[in-house]
């Protein structure tokens, strides 16, 4: 049923792939899956053509690493049109990782997909995938001040969001835990002990750089993310929040 | 051969070392033979035998010892009286100071016809050195400095492989053009010059660069750099010394010198793996015999660096492996004492070090031979000057093709500009033998005239210029326990984004090497359940040392240090329950005992091991276990302190604000105990209910625990709701705490307009809400 939804819908927008603004708008405005999931089918049938140089321009990947990154998202979604959290966790490397799941949480919540919706989806296309890959390219080498620190802010944001899993603005205690159990759910019984512990000194922490002194009845509700900046100073998202994605294909050599 | 060498080297110090200083400068004024002149009443003994010397003169044979000290002595004043001259030292590197001074001793010591020591190779190789270099390895930043491997590799090879080449090549085709007096200068001893003189100094760039506290990127880079070009130097400078003496040079021995490279930093790495590993594993078994863990950390090292000396490995690379490998097992293992102990041995060893070292560099300026060839020294020290700024551009201009975080031009001047020279370049041309070079003197000239200007001219302006080129500085800031949650949480994510990309980058395999680490070595090499604590705990447990050290250390003043966050206690951030269920010792169980746990290990164990006095164990002073009773009854004072100022907040805060009656209505339904009692209680004598009675030894834990955190003072704080007072009694204790207040009013008044009506101004509005 799907598939037929998908493939009608297909058909439909080969013929506005001849209208290459139109699609542009189009792909700008498209926000259900399933649209995005047909945008992602004429990219299997066509796969250089505008539609990788308009996500480029969206993302700021090169046109090479998008064909990589989407070779490596079919792959993942087993020449499937949409991604699902079942196909991340089938990753080898991503099992012993203790933060796997709010990584995987991190892909499927429309918070990252610059396009001010709110809430977790099922299934992302190839242009959500991209999208959040775009936040971990490293910052170009000739910026301004300005746009430094709206980079920063982006990676930052995105962090945010990660920790903030119900975007309400704050990081509440509860979630902190949960963060700092989930850093610490690789080492047993230790770190779910003090896991505890580390998570109330670190909001205690917060509190009173963001803060200051407060009156034992003051309620320090969590971490805005203006707090969140604040604390992150110290640490140069920036620069180091990337990771350094290939102009090569190596999917061959990394199966 | 290791106590011939010691002996050696000894004599060299006898004949170099003389006293400058104190009353003793006349006596020995020919310090090498022993003869009739040198004490007279050596002479006289045999014949004035008849009498019991009473008072006796033998200075010859301590000699030796009394002069190094003496040495000692005079360089530690010196920077003594640097430090005392505050506004000298801002403008004037101690580095350049030092060399004054030594430059000022040696014209002393010539002046009443002395022979001024020269820096003696093999001390300064062997005792002077391999302080600095473990201070070095063992304290290096080693996440930035593997970040930026690729980059410190670039130029401490092929950098210093193009300054030795362009410098030599050039320096002899100005003696070739030059004629007459250095005609007779050939190439290979141009290029083992260009080899020594383009290496840049470890020592001097950590004397400077400590000084003008750039960023860390930029100081591991120049760092970095002057470390690893240690293989080059010594690899070049064996192969030309070689060469020398046979004369040809073919595409084989070209071949076998780049082998040779790789043996020599990767043998002088292997070796100090090795060593670390065994020192971290001797640590392991330590715990019994405290006093002397430290000692092995120094011992393997040095024994390391040796070892790499042996064959010819570069020992400066044996000597950072080795630190850097011991450091996180021996941490791990050692007591925080021994961990303190080796940090200062190591930095007061280092220092004394550095000191000497420019002091000698000084004085052997005035005592060295010297032979001054304008030309060549000119030509030396432009050449130096001019390959350095070339091969740091052309050199960044590959590098920033791979890097992510480019070099800006900025950077790449201040890279340039901090390639100073210093006394390693020295003692190797030092060690040359005459024989095969017979400019050795004019080689010794030129290298002293490159290291002062150097650390003089680029030394005192760097620090200028930077400021001018708003070179971004270190920023001084403690390591926040929010940071490290998060540079973790980045590390895990990046790692994670890597295997879904499904290419493994560096983050891949950093993590493979950590797990590694964790599942093998940790094992083997720490003792206990520390091999199973994850990092982001032990950095929890070392901040939680650091705070009560600093809350000790703060003394009786019931105000903690700022940097603790004492301002703000649990219940700010604890999620607010509905009234019946705020009851908070349910939820302060698992903290406590946590706590608990803590201080079991912590504190009691030091208490219970202070009993018996043995020679063998540190700790073993009366006076700490005095002095740990004044510090629990310190914080058990504090606390109370405490626990009544918040008190007080509590019945003071809560005035009727107009803006905000819903909190005041809230507060009042949440707080209901406080408030009833307050009013009801105006003519009843105090019941007070302390939960946690400060006398009970039970509660030693829970007090401690209070103060040690600097924060937990929810549980405290709940017991507050239990006291019952009267006013007049809690009136006094108001004034005592009234200064207190008054210290933090600005910013409360600033927090509680947001969430709370206010300070109360009055004491009698207070309970008006109840009134009515």
């Amino acid at each position: 049923m799907q598939f037929a939804c998908a493939c009608s819908a297909r058909q439909m927008l080969y013929e506005c792939n001849r209208n290459h603004r139109k699609i542009e708008q189009q792909t700008r405005r498209l926000g259900y899956w399933w649209r995005i999931t047909v945008v992602m089918g004429s990219f299997q049938s066509l796969p250089d053509d505008h539609q990788y140089q308009t996500l480029s321009k969206n993302t700021g990947f090169s046109l090479e690493q998008i064909a990589i990154l989407h070779n490596r998202f079919k792959q993942l979604s087993q020449n499937e049109e949409t991604l699902r959290r079942d196909d991340l966790k089938t990753i080898q490397d991503l099992e012993s990782n203790p933060i796997r799941s709010q990584i995987i949480e991190a892909f499927f919540d429309s918070r990252n997909f610059q396009n001010d919706g709110v809430g977790s989806v099922e299934e992302i296309g190839f242009e959500e995938f991209l999208t959040v890959m775009s936040y971990f390219r490293a910052p170009p080498q000739h910026i301004t001040e300005e746009q430094r620190e709206k980079i920063r802010r982006s990676k930052l944001r995105f962090l945010f969001n990660m920790h903030d899993t119900d975007n309400d603005g704050t990081i509440t205690l509860e979630e902190y835990r949960h963060v700092v159990e989930e850093l610490l759910s690789r080492s047993g019984a230790l770190g779910r002990e003090t896991a505890k512990g580390i998570a109330d000194a670190a909001m205690l922490e917060v509190a009173s750089i963001s803060v200051g002194p407060m009156a034992p009845d003051d309620f320090y509700e969590g971490i805005t993310f203006e707090h969140f900046l604040k604390i992150l100073n110290g640490v140069e998202i920036e620069t180091n929040m990337h990771i350094r994605f290939l102009n090569m294909d190596a999917t061959v050599l990394c199966k | 051969m290791e106590l011939k060498m010691f002996i050696l080297v000894l004599g060299l110090l006898v004949g170099s070392g003389s006293p400058d200083i104190g009353p003793n400068q006349g006596k020995c004024s020919d310090s090498l033979d022993p003869g009739p002149q040198d004490q007279g009443n050596h002479t006289l003994t045999p014949q004035s035998k008849k009498n019991f010397p009473v008072l006796s003169f033998g200075y010859d044979h301590v000699r030796l010892p009394f002069e190094i000290s003496l040495w000692v002595l005079l360089a530690s004043l010196m920077k003594l009286g640097f430090h005392m001259m505050p506004r000298l030292s801002s403008i004037v590197p101690e580095s350049c100071l030092l060399i004054v001074v030594g430059l000022l001793v040696g014209g002393l010591m010539k002046l009443v016809a002395e022979v001024p020591p020269v820096l003696e190779s093999k001390i300064f190789f062997l005792y002077l050195l391999p302080p600095i270099i473990l201070d070095a390895g063992y304290f290096m930043p080693i996440r930035q400095f593997t970040e930026n491997l690729g980059t410190i590799l670039m130029f401490a090879v092929v950098g210093t492989l193009w300054n030795a080449f362009f410098v030599g090549g050039l320096l002899y085709g100005v003696c070739q053009f030059e004629g007459h007096r250095l005609v007779n200068v050939d190439l290979l001893s141009c290029l083992l010059f260009g080899s020594i003189i383009s290496a840049v100094d470890p020592v001097a760039v950590l004397a400077v660069f400590e000084e003008i506290h750039i960023n860390e990127l930029l100081h591991i880079l120049v760092f970095g750099e002057s470390l690893l070009n240690d293989a080059v130097t010594v690899v070049l400078y064996h192969l030309f010394e070689e060469f020398s003496s046979v004369g040809t040079i073919t595409v084989m021995d070209v071949f076998l010198g780049v082998v040779c490279f790789l043996v020599v930093s990767l043998g002088g790495i292997v070796v100090g793996a090795i060593y670390g590993l065994l020192a971290a594993f001797t640590s392991r078994f330590t715990s019994h015999t405290r006093v002397i863990e430290p000692l092995f950390v120094f011992v393997y090292s040095y024994m390391a660096y040796l070892s790499a000396e042996v064959f010819h490995l570069s020992g400066i690379m044996a000597l950072i492996a080795c630190g850097a490998v011991t450091r996180p097992y021996v941490e791990a293992n050692i007591s925080h004492k021994s961990h303190t102990t080796i940090k200062y041995f190591l930095k007061m060893w280092s220092s004394v070090s550095d000191t000497l070292i420019f002091i000698f560099l000084g004085v052997s300026t005035v005592a060295g031979p010297h032979e001054w060839n304008w030309i060549f020294v000119v030509a030396t020290l432009i050449l130096c000057l001019v390959a350095r700024v070339l091969g740091v551009v052309g050199l960044t201009f590959v590098i920033n093709k791979f890097r992510i975080v480019k070099l800006t031009s900025k950077d790449q001047f201040i890279i340039a500009y901090g390639g100073l020279r210093g006394a390693i370049a020295f003692s190797l041309v030092y060690l040359l033998n005459t024989d095969h070079f017979p400019k050795r003197n004019m080689f010794l000239t030129a290298i002293i005239t490159v290291i002062f200007f150097t650390v003089f001219v680029q030394g005192m302006t760097i620090r200028p210029l930077v400021d001018l080129l708003a070179v971004k500085k270190k920023q001084e800031t403690k390591r926040s326990i929010n940071e490290e949650i998060h540079t973790q949480f980045l590390d895990h994510l990046l790692t994670g984004i890597e295997g879904i990309c499904g290419h493994y980058g560096h983050h891949h395999w950093k993590d493979k090497l950590n797990r590694f680490n964790k599942k093998y070595v940790k094992k083997c090499l720490i003792a206990g359940e520390r091999s199973k604590e994850p990092q982001l705990i032990a950095f929890y447990h070392k901040m939680e040392m650091k705070q009560a050290i600093e809350l000790v250390e703060s003394g009786g003043g019931s105000k903690l240090p700022s940097a603790v966050p004492s301002t703000v206690s649990m219940q700010n951030i604890q999620p607010k329950k509905s009234p019946q269920d705020r009851a908070l010792p349910q939820l302060s169980k698992a903290r406590e005992d946590e706590i608990r746990k803590i201080l079991r290990t912590n504190l009691q164990k030091t208490r219970q091991r202070l009993r018996s006095y043995n020679r063998h164990t540190l700790i073993a002073d009366p006076y700490e276990d005095g002095w740990n009773e004044i510090l629990i009854k310190r914080k058990r004072m504090m606390e109370l302190e405490k626990k009544i100022s918040q008190m007080n907040n509590y019945l003071t805060v809560p005035a009727p604000a107009p803006d905000s009656p819903t909190i005041a209505r809230a507060r009042l339904a949440s707080d209901p105990q406080a408030w009833g009692l307050k009013s009801l209680t105006e003519s009843i004598p105090t019941i007070k209910v302390d939960l946690a009675s400060p006398q009970s030894p039970e509660s030693f834990n829970m007090v401690d625990e209070i103060g040690k955190k600097g924060s937990q003072s929810k549980a405290s704080e709940e017991e507050d709701g239990l006291t019952m007072k009267v006013p007049s009694m809690t009136k006094p204790r108001k004034d005592k705490t009234a200064n207190e207040d008054d210290d933090k009013e600005p910013q409360q008044r600033l927090m509680r307009c947001l969430s709370d009506p206010g300070p109360a101004g009055e004491e009698d509005e207070e309970d008006e809400p109840f009134l009515h």
